[in-house]
């Protein structure tokens, strides 16, 4: 029995302990800080007052001043001092505010980071986490709503990592911090509270009421690269990731599809096991993410799902996402992929 | 085109600067803008001091050898003669080393190389003020470093070659080298990302109370990139134990340093901005480039805060093999350039004080040449680029993660199968093929 499911046990005997997802982050940092005397966690606005969104409150005040700590506004020299701190063998936990604001740090990423272990053969790594609050819905415009996933993927040398649940995001972080590669922790900010069904209209639901709320205290991990089986089906399959994978099993719950719904928590490494037996099974595929279309990671798991499983295949791979756009701040659930895309394209699967 | 005349006419018309160089091919060259301070005239200030303390330090040039050879002033490090020899020793090798590993490239052994020549003292001296264990970031100029910590010959033409023996297994452009045993960062081909990365070096030797400090070296024209202002700002708010090293060698393959601002003020001049401790330096001066980054180790080691250095320098040769500078600049620069050059003036030195001649001089730059062909020719043992010796196939593969993803493992059972198919006659994976 996994931690898991003992404690999804303890939560139906009303023993458990349920935290949201900005408190499983914190817990998360909190104990590799306590375990690791090399971790260091950084960022704009993290140390004192504990982080825009609160994933750091406490920490320094914790751990001090010297392990948790505020930086200039300068996602560049964030990245920077994080890549000279890791071949000094810290391993940094760096937060970028928004994912939206990476884009300084791009260069110090994707030609320093990712690949430091490889142009030094191994001498010099770079094993930091990079951890940001990414997506939309939180009516945030086109400059703190962002999902830039696909970005990260392309680079040869990092690994992207996207939790959905409190407990996932507690075990995933641990790993990426343990990791001695470098890693884009990419947090769907809409679902730090509660699981985002997509009915934007409909009261929030808090986290509290998911059975992924229950949270082990201390150290536990998720390993990378293995998918999460939200739920067993025949239908179809639907490949999903953060926020998305909450909409669209809300629409199939909706609908009264017997979805296979797969939760990729990584995107590289991708569990591409897990997606080909789910594939092989339903004959199906849906592929949903918020982000931008063209270039998107669906076009990715499309190929490889058209490449592998072909001859399984019963109707064409589908994907929905973003719209090509930028994020529209008034125009929020008109952009976003929510239920009415989705249900429009297990339809049109299921029918073909 | 749509009108684009100024809807005002009463005000007058703006226009837009794009610096020139002082001369270009055929010109003739006139340095006379250049101030060549007088050695020793310069105040050497506590380590302590506080940068607005000693701003005058960022503008003016410090120079130990006068044109008497001898050492003066408050910045005279005192080496003792052995050291000064040594110290001349390394140079010599870096140009020994240069020349030989520049016609290598012309031989076709390898596809890149880059000389520093003129600039010798800027790594050689500068780094032999740092305790050997302490961490250097530097650009791709500073092979001298790694020549005065002691690092084999043979491994820097090996990974020049790359070659079966390089210890990068290939996958850097020549000079692109790394060696954590001597505490010398992998250099990267992006310009300036090292120098946030040094101050992030610094910033976790001070978390941990260590009392290592780290270094950086990059050109005056890469101090244009945002990496530079980044490393910058994060050395002075942090107060890192960090020295910021900026080699002003004037030109940036064909631009001059004005395309780096410096029609308007020094390099140096950049750190008081930023509330660093700022250092104009003769470069071609060998003891006054040992004696600011003393003065700046002295400082971060006693955690009294960081320091830019600008070395003030000529680079004497092109580029890299890839340029050829008769085609944007006078080669009479070269000639009339008023700091000299770094190794005669050191040699100068010594034999003014009586502690070499040019006998030894002719005798050791011979030994030098010597050792390198020698070096060379075991070198070649190893391969020369494009000639069959390199490492094995699935290196390609290997380093990109700290373990093989499934994705990888399909992409190198291609590259195999490919190799099969191309060069049938080799062993698979013997690393003695193309």
């Amino acid at each position: 029995m996994n931690a898991q499911s003992k404690d999804i046990n303890a939560a139906e005997a009303g023993t458990e302990r349920r935290i949201n997802m900005i408190e499983a982050i914190n817990e998360a940092l909190d104990v590799m800080l306590t375990r690791d005397p090399d971790v260091v966690v950084m960022g704009e606005d993290v140390g004192y007052f504990g982080g825009v969104f609160r994933c750091t409150a406490g920490l320094q005040e914790k751990h001090g001043k010297t392990r948790v700590f505020d930086t200039p506004i300068n996602e560049c020299g964030i990245i920077g001092v994080a890549v000279g701190m890791g071949a000094y063998g810290l391993r940094p936990v760096p937060e970028i505010q928004f994912a939206d604001y990476i884009y300084p740090g791009l260069d110090q990423l994707i030609s320093e980071a990712a690949r430091l272990r490889y142009r030094s053969a191994n001498e010099y790594i770079a094993p930091m986490t990079v951890r940001s609050p990414f997506g939309g819905g939180i009516f945030g415009g086109q400059t703190h709503s962002q999902s830039p996933e696909s970005l990260f993927t392309h680079v040869a040398g990092l690994k992207t990592v996207i939790p959905a649940t409190p407990y996932d995001a507690k075990g995933l972080l641990i790993s990426c911090i343990e990791d001695n590669d470098p890693t884009i922790f990419f947090e769907p900010k809409r679902i730090y509270n509660g699981p985002f069904t997509g009915f934007y209209d409909k009261p929030v639901e808090p986290w509290k009421k998911h059975p992924d709320s229950v949270v082990p205290e201390g150290y536990y991990k998720i390993p990378l690269g293995k998918a999460r089986h939200v739920q067993s089906g025949e239908a179809l399959t639907v490949l999903a990731y953060g926020t998305m994978v909450h909409v669209a099993e809300a629409v199939c719950r909706e609908k009264g599809i017997d979805a296979d719904i797969l939760d990729l928590r990584t995107l590289v490494p991708l569990d591409i096991e897990a997606i080909e037996a789910s594939v092989e099974k339903t004959g199906r595929c849906l592929i949903v993410h918020e982000a931008t279309r063209t270039s998107g990671f669906g076009a990715e798991l499309s190929a490889l799902v058209t490449e592998r499983c072909f001859y399984h295949l019963e109707a064409p791979v589908e994907r929905v996402t973003g719209f090509d756009t930028p994020y529209p701040h008034s125009l929020e659930w008109a952009y976003f992929p929510g239920p009415v895309r989705i249900g429009e394209a297990i339809d049109k699967i299921l029918k073909d | 085109m749509a009108d684009m005349a100024d809807p005002n006419p009463n005000r007058p018309a703006l226009a837009l600067h794009v610096p020139e160089p002082r001369s270009r091919p055929g010109d003739p060259v006139n340095f006379a803008d250049v101030e060549v301070s007088e050695a020793g005239a310069q105040a050497r200030p506590d380590e302590g001091c506080a940068p607005g303390e000693m701003k005058d330090l960022a503008y003016d040039l410090v120079r130990v050898l006068g044109d008497d050879d001898k050492a003066h002033g408050p910045w005279d490090p005192k080496l003792d003669p052995d050291t000064l020899r040594t110290m001349l020793g390394h140079m010599a090798m870096v140009r020994a080393f240069d020349e030989r590993m520049f016609r290598g490239q012309r031989q076709g052994k390898t596809s890149f190389y880059m000389k520093c020549t003129g600039e010798e003292a800027t790594s050689v001296a500068s780094s032999m003020a740092l305790a050997s264990d302490d961490m250097v970031f530097p650009s791709y100029r500073q092979q001298g470093i790694l020549i005065a910590r002691g690092y084999p010959l043979i491994e820097m033409i090996n990974q020049i070659y790359s070659n079966k023996g390089d210890k990068l297994k290939g996958r850097q452009l020549p000079i692109m080298y790394s060696s954590r045993e001597h505490s010398f960062f992998s250099i990267s081909g992006n310009l300036a990302t090292q120098t946030p990365q040094a101050v992030g070096w610094a910033m976790a030797s001070a978390i941990k109370g260590d009392s290592r400090i780290a270094a950086t070296w990059v050109g005056e024209g890469s101090t244009a990139e945002g990496d530079f202002h980044s490393a910058c700002t994060f050395a002075t708010v942090y107060n890192a134990p960090v020295i910021l090293n900026v080699i002003n060698n004037q030109w940036a393959i064909s631009s001059f340093s004005g395309f780096a601002g410096s029609e308007r003020t020094t390099f140096a001049a950049r750190a008081l901005g930023y509330g660093l401790a700022g250092l104009r330096v003769d470069g071609n001066d060998a003891l006054a480039c040992y004696a600011a980054q003393q003065w700046a180790a002295n400082r971060a080691r006693a955690n009294q805060g960081p320091t830019l250095i600008e070395y003030f320098t000529y680079r004497a040769e092109g580029h890299s093999t890839s340029d050829d500078p008769s085609g944007y600049r006078s080669a009479q620069e070269r000639e009339e350039w008023p700091l000299g050059d770094p190794v005669m003036r050191l040699k100068n030195h010594l034999i003014a004080i009586g502690e070499w001649d040019e006998d030894r001089q002719a005798a050791m730059d011979k030994a030098c040449a010597e050792e390198v062909k020698a070096t060379t020719k075991e070198a070649e043992k190893n391969g020369i680029l494009g000639h069959g010796l390199h490492h094995p196939f699935h290196t390609m593969f290997e380093d990109v993660f700290e373990e093989l993803p499934w994705h990888l493992k399909e992409q190198a059972a291609q590259a195999t199968k490919e190799r099969k198919i191309k060069w049938p006659d080799q062993h698979p994976m013997d690393g003695a093929g193309k």
